[in-house]
């Protein structure tokens, strides 16, 4: 009867901690709305409910399966076909299957900012099914589906190799830093926004319309967070979980408010002003950073973690924009690709009960450094093969007079102010 | 009939707008204007630092009786100064006729100043 009762709580947690996760979609959606043009609002907003849209009925029908179906090596698992039988656990099916489909679609949608007030809407359309059907669900597959980077049998090839396997706790790897990748690639292969560049190739603003919308876009994503995280541990029942949830929260809201501290007084520091154009950055730098050690950081770990990723932030968006000529009219690509890609590797050194400057050799450090090049490559490879084989057969990116006036009168054909 | 347009700062404009009431004019259109000028103000936005040469300021139009010039600008002058560069300007145009659209009359009486 207990344990009766202790699913059922387990379930009402997961649920609860879906909606938190679906509810960072209008996040994402106002912060990339806030830093761009108002002439092309409508179609950011198109563009995440499409994610959204697309992410929901292709990981119910495909993904699902990819991710977790069951398979002999590992690699990839067999689509489901919309068949849920398959799937084997103490939590209701069907309520794993919504609180994976958030999961699959916040990493779908991170691209959308990076690639904002250029990109033809149908393309970005096919971008957002290949994702939620192939990119996002085979590297899950590989870690959280079971797969062999996070095999923890003695003969498995992780551990025979590091003696310790891949961990991300809430996907700073899986979910941000592979959205974080495509972000960045899909951006470079559309090419900087008409007028980003001067002629001597320096960067020019180019400034969002509505810093408001951003900055509430941005503590809705906050808020989130205390789903995708806390959530990820998927049970609440019994003195290990609460505790475990409870700790997790902590450690997700220091990293995101020492993230965004650290961004504050650098941008104070560099640019004369505390920016909050760019603060707004260093909250989600803290967040994806804290979201692969969540669980086995200490707080004081997590606000180092944090710390560490605002400021890296700062100079990662400076390097993208003026030395690679990268134009990423909203961060994506720093925020969710390098500080996700950061969080991973500090939690290889500063796990309290496996990490290298606690002691305990550099074994976990390593797996740590092998999982998210595994994963980042395979992100980077398929982005190659997408963006620029779309910009080959058919163009990616729309007429120089529709991004002048504006994608939603051209695209969609209604405005979003009027 | 005269027509005084006056750029303001924003800052004076509600200063004005209680001034000129009280100086009994009764109705006067207001616009937010953006004026060019030699003067730069230095501006960043995620980490680009840039250079906006865009001055905002309040335009206000009135037109009023041959009488009222003089007072209406005297308030002007003295509610939006500060002393500052940038205080702004009143241009005094002539108004050769108005027409009220209610009822078709012209000329000075349309213009309902109270004196």
């Amino acid at each position: 009867m207990m344990n009766e009762i202790g699913i059922s709580l387990d379930t009402v947690w997961m649920l609860l901690a879906a909606m938190l996760v679906f509810w960072m979609q209008p996040g994402f959606a106002l912060c990339e709305a806030g830093f761009t043009r108002s002439k092309n609002t409508v179609n950011i907003l198109m563009k995440n409910f499409v994610d959204f849209m697309f992410g929901s009925l292709l990981f119910f029908f495909v993904g699902f399966g990819f991710m977790f179906g069951s398979d002999g090596c590992g690699f990839v698992g067999a689509p489901n076909w919309g068949d849920l039988s398959f799937y084997g656990g103490d939590l209701p099916v069907e309520g794993f299957l919504i609180f994976e489909t958030v999961f699959c679609a916040t990493s779908a949608t991170i691209v959308s900012g990076a690639m904002a007030e250029r990109t033809k809407f149908s393309m970005y359309m096919l971008y957002s099914a290949v994702i939620s059907l192939f990119i996002y669900p085979i590297e899950g597959h590989w870690t959280w589906g079971g797969g062999w980077l996070c095999n923890e049998a003695e003969d498995g090839w992780m551990m025979t190799t590091f003696g310790a396997v891949f961990h991300d706790f809430a996907g700073s790897a899986i979910v941000h830093s592979v959205g974080g990748v495509l972000a960045l690639i899909g951006a470079m292969a559309l090419g900087p926004r008409l007028g980003k560049y001067d002629k001597a190739g320096r960067s020019r603003a180019i400034p969002g319309h509505n810093l408001m919308m951003a900055a509430l876009g941005v503590f809705i994503l906050w808020l989130g967070w205390f789903g995708f995280n806390p959530g990820s541990q998927l049970a609440a029942t019994g003195a290990v979980n609460r505790e475990a949830i409870s700790h997790v929260f902590l450690t997700t809201n220091l990293a995101a408010a020492a993230g965004g501290m650290a961004t504050m007084f650098v941008t104070w520091w560099k640019y004369g002003k505390p920016s909050l154009s760019l603060t707004l950055n260093g909250v989600l730098a803290g967040l994806v950073g804290i979201t692969a050690g969540c669980d086995l950081v200490s707080p004081i770990g997590a606000i180092v973690i944090g710390l560490i990723c605002g400021v890296v932030l700062v100079f990662a968006i400076e390097f993208i924009d003026h030395v690679l000529h990268i134009d990423d009219p909203v961060g994506a690509s720093s925020v969710h690709g390098v500080c996700g890609i950061l969080g991973t590797l500090l939690t290889g050194l500063l796990a309290t009960d496996s990490g290298a400057l606690y002691g305990h050799g550099w074994g976990f450090f390593a797996a740590e450094c092998f999982g998210v090049l595994v994963i980042d490559l395979w992100a980077a490879v398929c982005g190659f093969i997408l963006f620029y084989g779309i910009k080959r057969l058919h163009g990616l990116r729309v007429e120089a007079r529709m991004e002048e006036e504006g994608l939603d009168i051209y695209e969609h054909g209604e405005g979003c102010y009027n | 009939m005269k027509k005084i347009e006056a750029i303001i700062r924003k800052t004076r404009f509600e200063d004005v707008k209680a001034a000129l009431l009280d100086a009994d004019i009764d109705w006067f259109e207001y616009h937010d204007v953006h004026g060019i000028g030699q003067s730069r103000q230095e501006r960043i936005y995620r980490g680009v630092q840039y250079s906006t040469d865009v001055i905002e300021r309040v335009a206000i139009s009135i037109v009023c009786r041959d009488v009222f010039l003089e007072p209406t600008v005297a308030v002007i002058l003295k509610v939006a100064h500060t002393g500052e560069i940038g205080d702004g300007r009143i241009f005094v145009s002539e108004v050769t006729d108005t027409y009220s659209i209610r009822t078709g009359e012209h000329g000075d009486a349309v213009i309902r100043d109270k004196k």
